[in-house]
Formats: structure tokens, sequence, C-alpha cells
């Protein structure tokens, strides 16, 4: 059966202080899902870190622009697809150069994305007129 | 960053009382790992008990404690993570470069 329409959309100030209320949207809907027979714990988990990442990028790269400047989230769930989208105003970059993580010689940064691409299903990163858009989708 | 911080068997007992690690606390964290390195307690267990989340930022902090530790000739271990806690020190094979104690008992007795 298919999960009824959910959508998310959320603004937020380019301030670390909301990631626990983005990372808990995450949590809280993985936890209400109606119909999910895969391990919900682990799915709220990965939610939680992986908007916690995304928005950490997000605000990281508006906060070196403009400082006043706020982040976008939306969050949507239709027929088993949760699609999240974080708007950035930065000057973006290129998803494809970011390199996996060197785990002989593990660095303190660089972590975050490597997150988001192994637990989710697809993840881009689009360049658009006024922002960029980092689309996130997981299959439920 | 809400910690607590005991001198136990020759330790440095970090006990972080947060229920969450990410970019909002984690900078603190290191700053307080190192400040505590240079200060000359380079042997450090940090008490997870109580942390639910973790992000990469949080990872982050302990690998750079760890390493700063290690140049000191010192040593920073983990015990008592949640089951979801470890799953990401699995996930970036960080559980191969912390020893990672299920609590402050068996950290005492192995790191002895």
């Amino acid at each position: 059966m298919c999960n009824s329409v959910l959508q998310v959309d959320v603004i937020i100030p380019t301030q670390t202080k909301y990631l626990d209320l983005i990372g808990s949207i995450g949590e809280h809907i993985a936890k209400d899902l109606d119909d999910f027979s895969g391990d919900r714990e682990a799915l709220a988990y990965h939610l939680n870190l992986v908007l916690t990442e995304a928005t950490t990028n997000a605000i990281k790269h508006a906060t070196l622009m403009t400082p006043k400047d706020t982040v976008r989230i939306t969050i949507h769930i239709q027929d088993n697809e949760l699609n999240i989208k974080v708007y950035d105003h930065g000057q973006g970059f290129d998803l494809e150069t970011i390199p996996l993580p060197d785990f002989d010689q593990p660095k303190e940064s660089g972590m975050g994305l490597y997150f988001i691409r192994t637990l989710m299903d697809s993840v881009t990163y689009t360049k658009q007129s006024d922002c960029n858009v980092l689309e996130i989708i997981k299959y439920l | 960053m809400k910690l607590k911080l005991e001198k136990m068997n020759g330790y440095s007992v970090i006990y972080i009382q947060e229920e969450r690690i990410d970019a909002h606390n984690s900078g603190e964290l290191k700053e307080y790992i190192l400040h505590m390195i240079e200060h000359g307690e380079v042997n450090i267990i940090v008490q997870l008990e109580g942390v639910r989340f973790i992000d990469s930022s949080g990872l982050g902090a302990l690998l750079s404690g760890y390493k700063n530790a290690a140049a000191k000739s010192g040593k920073l271990a983990l015990a008592s993570c949640k089951q979801q806690v470890l799953s990401m020190f699995e996930l970036t094979r960080l559980n191969r470069v912390f020893e990672i104690y299920t609590d402050l008992n068996e950290a005492f007795e192995n790191e002895a």
C-alpha cells in the first residue's frame, strides 16, 4: 500500500541551532510512516542524519556569502518515494568531484556527503538561476 | 555542549551530557578536548551513553581528539556507545581507529 501524500516545507535562519529541529522532523516522519516494513528505527536515524548533514552544508555555504540568509528544506512523500530538497544560496559545488573519504587515512571532514550518498538512493545537486538545490531521494 | 569531566584510574573521562552531537556543538567539544590535551591530559575516555545521535562533525571532533592525543603519546578511547551511534563509526570504518568499549570498566581493564 502507498503512503498518503505528505509535504513539509520549512525555512530556517542559517544557524546551526535549528539542525535539531530539522533532524527531528525527519525522525518523526520515519516513525509515523503508514506502511513501512523495513527497520523503522534505522530509517529514523538515517533521515535525521541526512537532513542534518544536508542542512549543515547549506548553512555553511550561505554563512560564508550572506550571513542573514535562510535555508529552505522540503520533504515530500508520495507513492513510496521520499524526496528531500535543500535549497542554498551559496556558490555551489560539483557533486561529482567530491571524493569518497579515505578510510585508511581518515580526515575530520568530508563524511557528510558520504553519509547522504550511502544511506539514500539518489542524490543530485543542481544550480538554478537564484539558488542551488540538493535533491535526495529514498525509496520506501 | 554539556559535559562532565572526571579523573578515574589515570584517565580523564568525559561524560557527554547531550543527546545529540552535531555541527551546533561539535566545535565546542573539539576545542574542549584540544584544551585538555594541551594541558597534558592525553589519556581520555569519552563516555557516550547519553548520546543517541552523532553526525559527521561529531565524528570529526572525536577524530581530532584521537589524533591530537596520539601525537602526544596519549590515547582517546570511547565507551558505552548506543547501537545507532556505533553504526556511524562502522559506516566510516572509524571503529578500526578508535578503541570502543562496552562500558568504562571494560575500558579500564583493557587500557591498564
